[in-house]
């Protein structure tokens, strides 16, 4: 980059030497989409690209006070060391290699599912495009899936539209939602802490963000009342039509109750907003007491005059729960009581990035078809998936123990997710210091623990928080030994920190 | 009460392809043909139910997909993919060694050593310099440089979403060929902007006239604020490799009329045949020299769906931008970021295209045999599509230096009139004949625009010498039939 720029100002300065008037680039920031403008998106920003900064100045040799930057930032959980699940591995490299299924070392049940892969897969290659809404038998097993999971609730597979992760179905319902002009433009509620893809795409959209506060006192818990005020609100202004909830939350791990995602579904319901339940992390839950419900259920549960009324998508993803499988970019989304004609369009619409990767869609057809205890994988399955998710729920425990034994930082239990969003007290001086420096206190206060300890961690500014207070993200997931040791040293660096700005 | 009635404009705006309807009915026939045969195993077929098709199956050759249509994926892909997803293949004697190599190699750019974590938001570092380093070679040492470089799931089109500013006074154009690939049209109107045409001369080859982007820059005076031109080479879907004047001629024309150019070169290793040679437009750009060297603002686009790998379905390409404004790519970079990263396969499959098995590598033998049976089978079947094509009365067909066919269909005004009647297009009315009668899925030439009362079909080569016979067959069949019914 340094290089590209240096050339430009040469060239500018020889062409205007040359009395060659200087022409402006074509593509500027004042004639851009002024939308993009607006983009941000915490988990991969300023203080994500210093913490790569520094890894390369490490590599280089600088001398620094740690020997590796912990990049707690981001739920990426092999990257921080957690083993993938070996089943799901082999099924995918006899899918890309078929020789393999000649291979005595590949269990059976491994290769019954590859074959069934490759069948339906265009000249039975993961290499070939699959149809844009996703590979029929994979969203066929996904609605299977999601029946069992929800007690038997009928799942149609013409309503799972497989997707690029997540976030490639969750811009694409907002794309379809968002409309209008001035005080009728869209608004979108979601959450304040929320995971910035929202608000990154909503600033793209050019969509109205209404913003309704978890509250931190009740343990993040989520309040109708709450929902009220803010939905109230933006109506003088825009025009209220859907309601994002992530369940269980990222970046604070509430699980919601049963009850309170009866109220969240009576009030979209009341207010005609449609639903969006972000479940990605439905597999995560550690907290005694509890408990994963998928909002499906619950509508279908609440009986006909909501279950067949109430428009809902509800998103998962092969990112997280016990696979971590990030790099796959594996999802889908189940759409519920969607008009007709606004599904065609749906359709026509994902038609134009082609298709989701073909082996996040085998993964995903691993998740949701995994091992039964009649064949041979299933015993290693089983070990491999207890013990991840185990081993998340005891650094769950562990790091909401040692944060908050640390003064200045209190931390809400850890229910579910893979985070904890600790509150932390800063000292004014520390404040009016992050002013002077143009940071907004929070980054201030993450940016020099990266400095210092080589720990990078997400500032609550980057999610949305109340007015004068502070949080950070971070991941529970380096193992446990390490956690320990990181959660020892910004204990340790909160402390100094404080004495240094009291 | 719905509270989806109103759909944001630009996605209802967005054609609905004829492509797709003839998938879905293709569909439909598979299911028929496939309950026929078996009700014909049980012989209980009453007539009714029995689906008298004279064909057994459905070939598709629709789509630009290798692997879709019967070639061989390479197996230097699929092994070194198969030992990065399973590891414990590495230690093993199973797979050769340079795959192994390789593989080791790949692994070591993972967060954890591990497929399945992240990558950076432009792509794993030792891949963008891999895409980097093969655009420098094949650009005769221009440079190229990796902070220009982001590696994205397939041809991404982040960068139209950076052009086109909706809270202008006026909307957005891009000039676009026609014919055009459809999924540019439908990315570009799905945004709301406008697309302004500008016609390939098709008597000359396809040719892009320089006079013709003039017309219809100036046609879109009042409509539109054109600021962006898309040019597509080597073609899709007319077959065409642009020569270097034509290129030269159209970066003079962006920088005198102050447009970024979108250079989609996905197809440039499918080149073939006499006087075709696919050079760059990042190179041609570079040799021209400053001041446009330095000045003209290029997006260009590959991707590893193409070429002779046709690894369609892991998702991997890049966009190499530049002479853009530092400013501008710090929010570019950002735009990506919000999309995580591209899936590690793709970026996998990616490095593998930049450098593959090198003479003296031990997987080049078995690399270059397969590569080569693929460019045999490409040269052998243009040469078959054009004998049976242009010996068609009715049909006629461009030379092809690319993998698809765009061949002119010549309907009788009874078919036109009878498609009219249909409320179908001309040639999406052939289309769905040829699939009806002769089992074929081609594309109809309206899925991507044509000049005003012509008519085309586009069908991909890339495919078994056995199935390309099999298609023409039917094809000719069919076609000499249905010319005689409608004469």
């Amino acid at each position: 980059r340094e290089r590209e720029g240096a050339r430009d100002i040469t060239n500018m300065s020889q062409q205007a030497a040359n009395g060659v008037p200087c022409r402006g680039k074509v593509l500027t920031l004042d004639n851009m989409n002024p939308n993009v403008r607006r983009v941000e998106y915490a988990v991969r920003g300023a203080i994500v690209q210093r913490a790569g900064q520094i890894e390369k100045e490490l590599k280089e040799g600088v001398k620094k006070p740690f020997t590796e930057v912990i990049k707690a930032n981001i739920g990426d959980a092999h990257a921080m060391g957690q083993k993938p699940i070996s089943f799901l591995r082999q099924v995918l490299a006899l899918c890309s290699y078929p020789e393999l299924l000649e291979d005595n070392k590949f269990p059976e049940d491994a290769k019954h599912r590859a074959r069934r892969i490759l069948e339906a897969c265009g000249g039975h290659s993961i290499g070939a495009y699959s149809a844009s809404q996703g590979i029929e038998c994979v969203r066929q097993d996904v609605a299977r899936y999601i029946e069992k999971r929800d007690g038997g609730i009928p799942s149609n597979p013409d309503n799972i539209y497989l997707s690029t992760g997540a976030s490639d179905a969750i811009v694409t319902m907002l794309k379809l939602l968002v409309c209008g002009e001035g005080r009728d433009r869209t608004g979108v509620m979601i959450s304040i802490p929320q995971y910035p893809l929202y608000s990154a795409a909503l600033a793209d959209l050019g969509a109205v963000q209404i913003s309704y506060y978890l509250d931190e006192d009740k343990c993040w818990s989520l309040d109708v009342a709450e929902l009220k005020r803010a939905v109230d609100a933006a109506r003088q202004h825009c025009n209220p039509r859907v309601l994002c909830i992530i369940n269980p939350g990222n970046p604070t791990g509430q699980v919601q109750s049963r009850q309170c995602i009866e109220d969240v579904i009576r009030f979209a319901k009341e207010e005609h907003l449609f639903l969006m339940a972000d479940e990605v992390y439905q597999d995560n839950v550690y907290a005694e007491g509890c408990k994963f419900h998928s909002f499906k259920k619950v509508l279908f549960e609440m009986g006909p005059a909501y279950s067949s009324t109430v428009e809902m998508a509800s998103f998962h993803s092969t990112s997280k729960c016990y696979m971590g499988e990030c790099g796959f970019r594996g999802g889908y989304m189940e759409v519920i009581n969607m008009d007709p004609e606004v599904k065609a369009q749906l359709t026509k619409l994902v038609s134009v990035r082609l298709c989701p990767p073909v082996p996040g869609q085998a993964l995903l057809d691993l998740v949701v078809n995994p091992p039964q205890p009649d064949e041979p994988s299933y015993n290693t399955f089983m070990k491999e998936r207890t013990a991840v998710l185990a081993a998340l729920a005891e650094k769950a425990r562990l790091t909401e123990q040692i944060f908050n034994e640390v003064p200045g930082v209190t931390c809400n239990p850890v229910q579910g997710a893979m985070y904890t969003f600790p509150r932390i007290a800063l000292p004014q001086k520390a404040i009016d210091k992050a002013k002077e420096e143009g940071q907004v206190p929070d980054m201030f206060y993450c940016m020099r623990l990266l400095e210092e300890e080589g720990i990078c961690l997400v500032p609550g500014s980057g999610f949305g928080q109340r007015e004068g207070t502070f949080h950070f993200r971070m991941t529970i997931l380096p193992p446990t030994e390490k956690l320990k040791i990181v959660l020892q040293k910004i204990s340790d660096f909160h402390v100094r920190f404080t004495q240094e700005f009291s | 009460m719905n509270v989806l009635q109103e759909i944001i404009p630009n996605v209802k705006n967005m054609k609905q392809l004829q492509n797709l309807v003839l998938a879905r009915r293709a569909s439909q026939i598979k299911e028929e043909l496939r309950q026929s045969e078996f009700s014909n195993l049980c012989f209980k077929f009453t007539c009714s139910q029995r689906v008298r098709k004279p064909f057994k199956e459905v070939i598709n050759v629709s789509w630009g997909d290798a692997h879709k249509t019967g070639m061989k994926p390479l197996s230097f892909v699929q092994q070194v993919l198969a030992a990065c997803l399973y590891p414990q293949l590495v230690n093993s004697d199973r797979l050769p060694v340079g795959v192994r190599q390789r593989a080791q190699s790949l692994l070591k750019g993972c967060d954890g050593g591990s497929v399945g974590s992240y990558t950076a938001t432009r792509g794993i570092s030792e891949r963008v310099h891999r895409v980097s380093e093969f655009i420098t070679r094949r650009d005769g040492g221009a440079p190229s440089y990796p902070e220009n470089i982001f590696i994205s799931p397939g041809s991404q089109w982040n960068i139209l979403n950076v052009l086109v500013n909706s809270e202008a006074s006026h909307r957005t154009g891009v000039l676009t060929p026609v014919p055009c690939y459809s999924i540019a049209l439908m990315s570009i109107r799905g945004l709301g902007a406008v697309t302004v045409p500008y016609n390939l001369n098709e008597e000359q080859g396809w040719e892009l006239q320089v006079e013709e982007l003039h017309r219809a820059l100036e046609s879109a005076k009042g409509v539109c604020n054109p600021v962006a031109l898309y040019v597509i080479n080597p073609g899709n879907p007319a077959g065409y490799v642009q020569s270097r004047k034509s290129i030269q001629e159209v970066i003079q024309f962006v920088s005198e009329k102050r447009l970024f150019l979108l250079a989609d070169e996905v197809y440039q290793d499918c080149v073939h045949g006499e006087n075709s040679e696919f050079v760059s437009y990042k190179r041609v750009l570079a040799e021209m020299g400053p001041p446009l060297s330095d000045t003209v603002e290029l997006a260009s686009f590959h991707s590893a769906s193409k070429g002779f790998m046709g690894e369609c379905g892991l998702r991997g390409g890049y966009v190499e931008l530049v002479n853009l404004d530092l400013a501008v790519m710090k929010y570019i970079y950002k735009l990506f970021s919000t999309d995580a990263c591209a899936p590690v396969l793709g970026q996998f499959a990616l490095d593998m295209m930049m450098k593959p098995p090198q003479p003296g590598d031990p997987s080049y033998p078995l690399y270059s045999m397969e590569t080569q049976h693929i460019r045999t089978t490409l040269v052998h079947n243009v040469k078959r599509v054009l004998e049976v094509v242009n010996n068609l009365p009715g049909f006629c067909c461009q030379p092809v230096k690319g993998v698809f066919a765009f061949p002119r269909l010549h309907l009788p005004p009874k078919a036109i009139q009878k498609a009219k009647e249909m409320g179908m297009q001309p040639d999406a009315f052939y289309c769905m004949r040829l699939l009806e009668e002769a089992g074929v899925i081609v594309s109809p030439g309206c899925d991507y625009g044509q000049k005003e009362g012509t008519h085309h079909i586009r069908f991909y080569i890339m495919t078994p010498e056995d199935t390309m016979e099999e298609v023409l067959r039917r094809l000719s069949s069919f076609h000499t039939q249905f010319m005689k019914d409608f004469s």
